[in-house]
């Protein structure tokens, strides 16, 4: 941000672009998958040139969601650690649907929910990384029993499930907030947006700027 | 269906993948087939598997010697059959029975494999009961290996598709039996409708009860809707005892939790989650930032510098 008077660096450019990856990844991956789980959907197989070429490629961009998710969780884990702020949060979510901000306790960088999609990803992507990798029959088949490969596909696809409904909320979220998508684009917001959700972050990110300025 | 130049009895009625192809037995009807295996009769020459890949056009290829007569071990992409030898101690009378079953695709009138295909009309089931995968639409994602019961689908190592016997559908259609049938020497194998093949195995049954096993029966598990390929067992109160053949076989309730609630729930879930979206939108409208946000805000940084 340094410089511009009104907007707050949110995100780096390699944060960014690490996010979209995974984001593309992760679109993908619930496209495909979605097409293999309910037949109704199975015309999506289309997209990826046909059934058994789905088949094929799925797991591979699991893999790339995989390595693309592990770099945002390290990036991302120190500032999505629970603190005192997330209870109040969360005691204050029903204002918090109605955007009625001034009820809400002040907030740091991210807030109890931005959290759970943090933290729920992290764990459903590891769910679905250890179940997958038991039904990737192509090259694992002789590794498990089919009892245990059943287990694989029925938690693999509540899993799926599970992270396509966080990844709506988080979707959601991005665009009811009007002014957040600008952080995964340009990659800052606008210090209006900053006061508005995340106050205490603003005052953190203002501190910094201050020392910097004196210093 | 007088007109249609397709056998009746081949008419496709269900259809992995489509509307009517998720649950429930095929309706039973004298256009069913079946094939009787009576384990009692079999010497355990292995013709069944020679015609097999014979017919099919497949070679199975050298293995390496287990120590059993099994050959190969398991059923392969190839051996769409394999005999299986188990040497059993009868406790009641002392004797070491050689009990041999031809191991291979039990044609599931509620069949497992056609629960579980994801590809529409990759699996598909006659009316004769014939349950058959159309290679065209397989896709290889061996879904069908975790809906059998019987664990018997292959998924081939180079096409990357779905195989298993067919019940030779392919000479049943022309009137023949199934290349395995006509191959065995001692009719252990026999093939023709599945009233016919249940008389067949009465009277069978009635002649090794005459002969002392008393708990002789047919294999036909109400728990996938009965089979088109059945079993005269001369222990048919333990057919677990017959290389553990499954005493009663069932779609697993994992697959059904996963093919029946978890599809229909899991996609009802998403459809929900999008809704409320638009939903709280509509009511709440956007959550802006006010031109008195920005101010306070900017007076923030404004009051570091």
């Amino acid at each position: 941000m340094s410089g511009t008077p009104g907007t707050v660096s949110r995100y780096t450019a390699p944060a960014r672009a690490n996010h979209w990856v995974t984001a593309i990844s992760l679109v993908l991956l619930a496209l495909s998958g979605m097409s293999l789980f309910h037949p109704s959907l199975f015309f999506l197989t289309n997209l990826f040139g046909g059934g058994a070429s789905t088949r094929a490629i799925h797991p591979w961009i699991g893999v790339v969601l995989v390595v693309s998710f592990a770099g945002l969780f390290f990036r991302f884990v120190r500032l999505n650690l629970p603190n005192a702020d997330d209870s109040a949060w969360m005691r204050a979510l029903p204002a918090v649907l109605k955007g009625d901000e001034e009820r809400v306790p002040e907030i740091g960088k991210y807030n109890a929910g931005q959290k759970l999609v943090f933290w729920g990803m992290a764990l459903l992507i590891l769910v679905l990384v250890i179940s997958g990798l038991l039904i990737w029959d192509q090259y694992f088949a002789q590794y498990s029993r089919v009892e245990t490969k059943r287990y694989a596909a029925l938690i693999h696809a509540i899993g799926a499930v599970v992270v396509i409904l966080i990844l709506i909320a988080h979707v959601y979220a991005a665009i009811w907030v009007r002014g957040t998508i600008s952080a995964m684009t340009t990659g800052s917001v606008t210090a209006g947006w900053a006061w508005r959700h995340h106050r205490k972050w603003l005052r953190e990110e203002a501190a910094k700027e201050g020392r910097a300025g004196k210093a | 269906m007088a007109t249609s130049s397709v056998p009746s009895t081949l008419e496709i009625v269900r259809k992995s993948a489509t509307k009517g192809g998720i649950t429930g037995a095929l309706q039973p009807s004298a256009n069913e087939v079946a094939k009787l295996i009576d384990v009692s009769k079999c010497i355990g020459c292995k013709a069944c598997q020679s015609a097999c890949l014979e017919w099919n056009d497949k070679v199975e290829p050298v293995g390496i010697n287990h120590g059993v007569y099994d050959n190969p071990i398991d059923l392969t992409e190839n051996s769409f059959t394999v005999m299986r030898f188990t040497e059993w101690d009868n406790p009641m009378t002392g004797d070491l029975e050689w009990l041999i079953r031809k191991d291979g695709c039990m044609h599931c009138a509620d069949p497992g494999c056609l629960a579980a295909c994801p590809s529409p009309g990759a699996i598909v089931q006659y009316a004769n009961g014939i349950v058959d995968f159309d290679s065209d639409n397989c896709i290889g994602c061996g879904y069908c290996v975790k809906g059998c019961p019987f664990n018997v689908p292959r998924i081939s190592k180079v096409e990357v598709k779905a195989t298993k016997c067919t019940l030779c559908v392919d000479r049943v259609g022309v009137g023949q039996g199934p290349a395995c049938a006509k191959a065995c020497p001692t009719q252990a194998i026999t093939f023709g409708t599945k009233e016919a093949m249940k008389k067949q195995a009465d009277t069978r049954i009635a002649d090794l009860k005459s002969r002392g096993y008393d708990q002789a029966g047919l294999y036909d598990p109400p728990g996938v809707g009965g089979t088109h390929v059945m079993y005269v067992l001369h222990h048919a109160d333990q057919p677990q005892i017959y290389a553990n053949l499954p005493k009663d076989p069932h779609i697993s309730r994992v697959v059904q939790a996963w093919k029946g609630i978890g599809k229909i729930g899991g996609l009802g879930l998403i459809g929900l989650a999008a809704v409320a979206g638009f939903v709280h939108h509509a009511v709440m409208g956007a959550n802006r930032v006010t031109a008195e946000d920005e101010k306070k805000g900017a007076k923030v940084q404004e009051d570091q510098v």
